[in-house]
């Protein structure tokens, strides 16, 4: 072994052979990781950062700014490539990194005061009720995270912003709405729960609220069949059934929900509202930021036998000469280790001529669409007084006529340990496939909450009193960015997605599940551990 | 919690149970021996009383632990008067009553030795304490009842001032609008300070315009919470209760002309008990009617001596209806003038409204005339023939008849006491509930029912016939589509109907005289019986609106659906009934027919009698089962006698033997055996006619 320009030593790793190799800790990698060893796979999980979590982590500050700008690391390869006897037997593909990340732009060049650790997966949260808390309960994951709720949810509508009524008894005390809208939306919501309840429970007397015909229809249209007046009808499709997408355009090649679809968002939601006695609203933050799910599931794996290197890049795959098969990698140290599966982390890929060897299926969806915009912003101030963790909706078209898709902002603060005590960060972000427009989505929506100080738009920005409070938070600092979205990939070597731009973690825990059970199709995903 | 079994808290394992087991035999036995000792040696030991504690503390139902301590603590209290050990001594039993409540939260000796303790009256209260306590137990159970009691019985304590309450429970149900208990203590609050006419609730309209504000909401968020509708039928309730107490209706009619014969074209005819009822009819429940508060003048009779009677005779002393009866004296002494009775209600304050407290009455006298035809003095004793009511048609109707119509129904000027508000919240609702209703919700359509009964109620008498008769006909929709979403419920919405029918039937003239009738037959224009109403055919399960038929004599209530026969009572005049073809299921809901003195024909044949072994209306009556009613040893002995089985049939007997029936049908019932019809014999021996055959 020659010397090498790494500034440690790395580690030797043994035994070199594994069944799982998993390369970067994300959230889906970390989940795999879990998924493989509780189904008794041996596994070896690698990551080249000095910490978990990969494009789903927690960062300080500086490490955040670094992370978004770092240009991807050339393959070096630092050591000789000695004839041994391997490299007769297998090709060396190196691993190509890609932009994630571009066009990142910060409002001013220092940092503000006080430590913060911000996400690179926001805003994300997570519904009481959804399937991930029930994967944390069951895997024991959730010893090792602790939540803070989100308490209210607020959505713009001509000019202002209203709170969201999101249980029988918001509905009750809101001010806001008539009688009639009150009406029609606790109508809803009884509808809703009538219909989940009768299909768990086929009765032959009752038949079920909605009929099958209806639950086919684009669900705007379903709402306004009910006669729902548009407010109304704007609550539940963005702040409730959380769509991505203008549902009134009428282009269907955008994603139109389905009444079916809807029904269930909404049942999540209303179920997720008091799901846990504690828990105000319906969806709650991890304490110390995003990061740390996939750390609670790594902790998982490797109390079920998984291996654990962190620092430890991978050069370059291993390909058998004769039958084109994915034998292995190569570690920056040089060692070689083998597996029949591996899993990397998005940000990486094979140069194309090799991509076909794997026979990989691509299951790429070209209708969504390939971006998101995101902003995260440093306040001084709270949005709404006497909240700390707040929710806010930008339905399409309510911040100018463009606007196609919704844009979503997450306030947390310093409860949940991320920031310092009166200091309060905003997470942004919008699926687009133009990045100025994406941009200028959450410029918008920036100027409705906050009072921009510096021009991070180039216009004059007109500071308007259409808050909630009677003055608007300051910006102390604030970055805008876009990330490519990516799809997950089957296949003896697999791609993770990167984070998408919904809310939750439903669409990624589902394709992840979807990637494992094509790995291995007997295995049961994550069972029940006995809690200790 | 609500609706959940108790269950403990903690799985227990076989070892741990049986060990806990034993333990509380041992402190129990302790317990016991310690009470024995207390009896002997009057004596309380402290190791003794915290056996009691940890006892209390394991199972808080043991109430003669409770007692032991009531007895210890009493005990105590007299060896010492220093307020120190007072206070410390106190401060342990309401410690042990914590502890009891942790372990049962809905221990009635627990709370009850608390409220005990506090009767007593000897350390200050700590209210905070008291009310902390509340919140913790009521946010773990919100309708723990004994919570809610307590917390009227420490509101009381501190005095806490009535509308300061009900701003405790607006943020209560501004938690949980869902909670029924919230909503109750609301409506219970809010009817106490309306009728009490507290400081600043004088404005009764303001209040309640404000909390049926509060309560649309509640609606609107969920309109399947029972509890949101409940309240707003209290706040109907309040809203429609008249201000004025004032009568509706009295028998006799004002400026009628009684005559008192034997054989006469037109007048009355009674029996020999020589006695003539009034009745009043009030338009709502009243008590306090009495010989001073109203007054009746005449020579006949002095106003001291009236016994004044609820009808249904209640405890309560609170009735709607109210009778007393004149007893004349013997024909003879009369002197051939006509009396002149004259029934006078002032403005004391002495008759109260029950429902809400009111005390104004509108003044009111009426007067009759009494005179006595010297024809015949001696009384046809009762006449022998048998009454057919098939004979009984509807020819049109006598002027008679539609005279005592109009007179019975005092002024209606006197009745439409509704204010103007009163109407506008009554249409404001209906428009809102019209505006906001859901198909097939029954809280929409009961409550809108409801509104427009209480809509028409408040119609002045000018209102166009045919505007009521739409409301009617709504009305009776909304019932019938009721009885199809919610069957569980049928026969509520039934008997709704059945008053809403009635009202049709009696509102007017026109649809009044297609329901009279006048009976060709010999016997009744012998006995002069008029009033002839005729009800057949309409499927009614009950009867109402009584005081427009306070003159009937003959009623023909037959191929209905009655079930009960409520309400009959206040025709006291009447003399033939027809109940055939019902689906009256027991003699005790006949009951009412014991207040009829003048009752001679009855027929009860093809109804349900007997059907049923269990009889579910048993308790609402008077009877030997709940010792309103004596049989006396004597009285039974003499059955037994003449070896007739009254085992299973002696509601029966308590029914018929103080009626004086001269025919009687009871065929086709299947308690109508045999034995049935000997005991009927014995029972009555008036009885003249029995199923068509002659008796006597």
């Amino acid at each position: 072994m020659t010397g090498y320009s790494f500034p440690h030593e790395f580690p030797t790793i043994d035994p070199i052979s594994f069944d799982l190799i998993v390369y970067g800790s994300g959230l889906p990698e970390s989940l795999l990781a879990a998924a493989a060893s509780s189904a008794g796979k041996t596994v070896l999980h690698l990551d080249p950062n000095p910490f978990y979590g990969s494009h789903f982590a927690s960062l300080p500050l500086p490490s955040f700014s670094s992370s978004l700008q770092s240009t991807p690391p050339s393959p070096s390869k630092t050591y000789t490539d000695d004839g041994s006897a391997s490299s007769s037997l297998y090709h060396a593909v190196d691993l190509e990194h890609r932009h994630v990340y571009s066009e990142v732009e910060f409002s001013v060049s220092s940092e503000p005061p006080g430590s913060f650790i911000l996400d690179l997966s926001g805003p994300r949260v997570l519904y009481c009720a959804d399937l991930m808390v029930d994967l944390m309960l069951r895997s024991g994951a959730s010893h090792h995270v602790e939540f803070k709720s989100v308490e209210r949810s607020l959505f713009y509508w001509e000019g202002q912003l209203f709170s969201v009524p999101g249980s029988r008894q918001d509905i009750f005390t809101d001010r806001s709405l008539t009688l009639a809208e009150k009406r029609h939306l606790a109508m809803l919501l009884e509808l809703v729960q009538d219909h989940i309840a009768s299909c768990k429970v086929p009765s032959e007397e009752e038949s079920i609220p909605i009929s099958p015909e209806n639950l086919e229809i684009p669900f705007s249209d379903y709402l306004r069949e009910q006669k729902i007046s548009p407010k109304i009808r704007t609550i539940i499709l963005y702040a409730i059934a959380l769509a991505d997408y203008d549902q009134d355009c009428g282009d269907t090649s955008r994603k139109l929900i389905k009444t079916k679809e809807g029904i269930e968002r909404i049942s999540l939601y209303i179920s997720s509202h008091g799901r846990f006695s504690n828990a105000v609203g319906s969806f709650i933050y991890p304490i110390y930021g995003h990061g740390e799910l996939p750390q609670a599931f790594c902790r998982c794996a490797a109390v079920k036998g998984a291996l654990y290197v962190l620092r430890m890049p991978v050069i370059s795959l291993l390909i058998d000469k004769v039958n084109n098969q994915f034998k292995g990698i190569r570690l920056a140290s040089g060692q070689e280790i083998f597996s029949q599966q591996l899993v990397m982390e998005p940000s990486l890929t094979v140069p194309s001529t090799f991509l076909s060897s794997f026979g990989k299926e691509d299951f790429y969806d070209s209708n969504l669409t390939s971006k998101v915009a995101k902003g995260i912003c440093v306040a001084n101030g709270t949005i709404l007084q006497d909240s700390s963790n707040i929710l806010v909706i930008f339905p399409p078209r309510s911040l100018f006529s463009e606007q196609l898709t919704t844009v979503r902002a997450l306030q947390v603060c310093s409860n949940v340990a991320i920031c310092p005590s009166g200091m309060f960060v905003v997470y942004l972000s919008t699926y687009c496939d133009d990045a100025s427009l994406g941009k200028d989505c959450i410029l918008g929506a920036m100027r409705i909450l906050f009072e921009v100080r510096d021009s991070i738009s180039h216009e004059e920005c007109v500071s308007s009193n259409k808050g909630v409070g009677a003055s608007k938070p300051t910006l102390v600092w604030c970055v805008t960015y876009i990330q490519e979205l990516t799809q997950a990939s089957q296949g003896a070597v697999c791609s993770s997605p990167m984070p998408d731009g919904s809310l939750d973690y439903q669409t990624m825990l589902k394709s992840t599940m979807k990637l494992f059970s094509s790995m291995y199709p007997e295995a049961e995903f994550i069972p029940a551990t006995v809690s200790r | 919690m609500h609706g959940r079994p108790r269950k403990p808290q903690r799985a227990v394992d076989a070892a741990a149970a049986t060990a806990n087991a034993s333990k509380l035999q041992d402190l129990q036995s302790q317990l016991i021996h310690n009470h024995h000792l207390r009896l002997d040696f009057d004596r309380y030991t402290n190791e003794a009383i915290s056996v009691c504690s940890k006892l209390l503390e394991i199972n808080p139902e043991i109430n003669t632990a409770w007692n032991y301590r009531k007895f210890a603590f009493q005990h105590n209290l007299h060896e010492t008067t220093n307020s120190e050990h007072i206070k410390s001594l106190v401060d342990d039993e309401l410690r042990v009553v914590e502890m009891a409540l942790r372990e049962n939260p809905k221990s009635y000796g627990a709370w009850y030795h608390r409220k005990w303790i506090f009767s007593q009256g000897l350390a200050d209260v700590d209210f905070d304490r008291e009310f902390l306590l509340l919140d913790q137990l009521l946010q773990a159970d919100s309708r723990n009842f004994h919570g809610w009691n307590y917390r009227w019985f420490v509101s009381k304590l501190k005095d806490v001032p009535d509308p300061e309450e009900l701003e405790v429970s607006k943020e209560m149900v501004m938690t949980n609008f869902s909670n029924y208990s919230v909503w109750h203590n609301r409506s219970v609050l809010l009817s106490r300070l309306l009728n009490n006419k507290a400081e600043g609730f004088f404005e009764r309209e303001g209040i309640l315009t404000k909390e049926y504000g509060f309560v649309h909401d509640a609606l609107a968020a969920g309109s399947k919470v029972q509890s949101g509708w409940f309240y707003h039928l209290c706040l109907l309730h309040q809203t429609i209760t008249p201000n004025e107490i004032s009568l509706i209706s009295s028998w006799p009619p004002h400026e009628s002309a009684l005559v008192l014969s034997a054989i006469r074209d037109t007048g009355y005819y009674f029996t020999n008990t020589r006695k003539l009822p009034i009745v009043l009819y009030f338009n709502q429940t009243v008590k306090g009617v009495n010989s001073s508060s109203v007054i009746v003048n005449s020579m006949l009779f002095k106003n001291e001596e009236l016994v004044w009677k609820p009808l249904p005779p209640t405890k309560s002393e609170k009735a709607a209806c109210w009778v007393t009866y004149l007893q004349f004296p013997d024909m003879k002494s009369w002197e051939a003038k006509v009396y002149v009775i004259e029934v006078k209600i002032d403005h004391s304050e002495a008759i109260i409204s029950s429902c809400s407290g009111s005390r104004s009455i509108h003044p009111l006298n009426f007067r009759f005339t009494l005179s006595l035809n010297y024809d015949n003095l001696e009384f046809a004793e009762s006449v022998d023939e048998l009454l057919d009511w098939t004979d009984v048609e509807s020819l049109g109707v006598e002027s008679n008849d539609l005279v005592s119509f109009d007179q019975s129904k005092l002024s209606e000027d006197l009745v439409s006491g509704f204010s103007k508000w009163q109407m506008q919240t009554i249409s404001g609702e209906i428009n809102l509930i019209e505006t906001l209703s859901k198909e097939n919700c029954k809280f929409d359509k009961l409550t809108l029912a409801r509104l427009l009964i209480a809509h028409n109620a408040m119609l002045s008498h000018k209102t166009p016939v045919t505007e009521r008769q739409i409301h009617f006909r709504e009305v009776l929709e909304l019932f019938d589509d009721l009885v199809k979403l919610d069957p569980k419920h049928s026969k509520y919405y039934e008997d709704e109907k059945s008053l809403v029918l009635m009202n049709q039937v009696t509102f007017d003239k026109k649809s009044f005289s297609n329901h009279c009738s006048s009976s060709r037959n010999y016997i009744s224009s012998k006995l002069h019986l008029h009033g002839c109403m005729q009800l057949r055919n309409l499927s009614l399960t009950r009867i109402g609106y009584v005081e427009r038929l306070l003159w009937v004599q003959v009623l023909d209530l037959s191929y209905n659906k009655l079930r009960s026969i409520e309400g009959i009572e206040a025709l006291q005049l009447l003399t033939c009934l027809n109940l055939r073809n019902n689906q009256i299921c027991s003699f005790t809901a006949l009951q009412p027919l014991k207040l009829l003195s003048y009752l001679k024909v009855l027929d009860i044949s093809f109804n349900d009698i007997g059907a049923h072994p269990v009889d579910t209306a048993r308790y609402l009556f008077s009877s030997p089962s709940t010792r309103s009613v004596e049989l006396d040893k004597e009285f039974l002995e003499d059955y037994c006698r003449s070896k007739v089985d009254i085992t299973n049939n002696w509601e029966a007997i308590c029914l018929f033997r103080d009626l004086q029936l001269h025919q009687l049908d009871v065929k086709n019932n299947a308690v109508a055996d045999k034995n049935f019809r000997d005991l009927l014999t014995k029972a009555l021996p008036t009885l003249m006619w029995l199923d068509g055959e002659r008796l006597r």
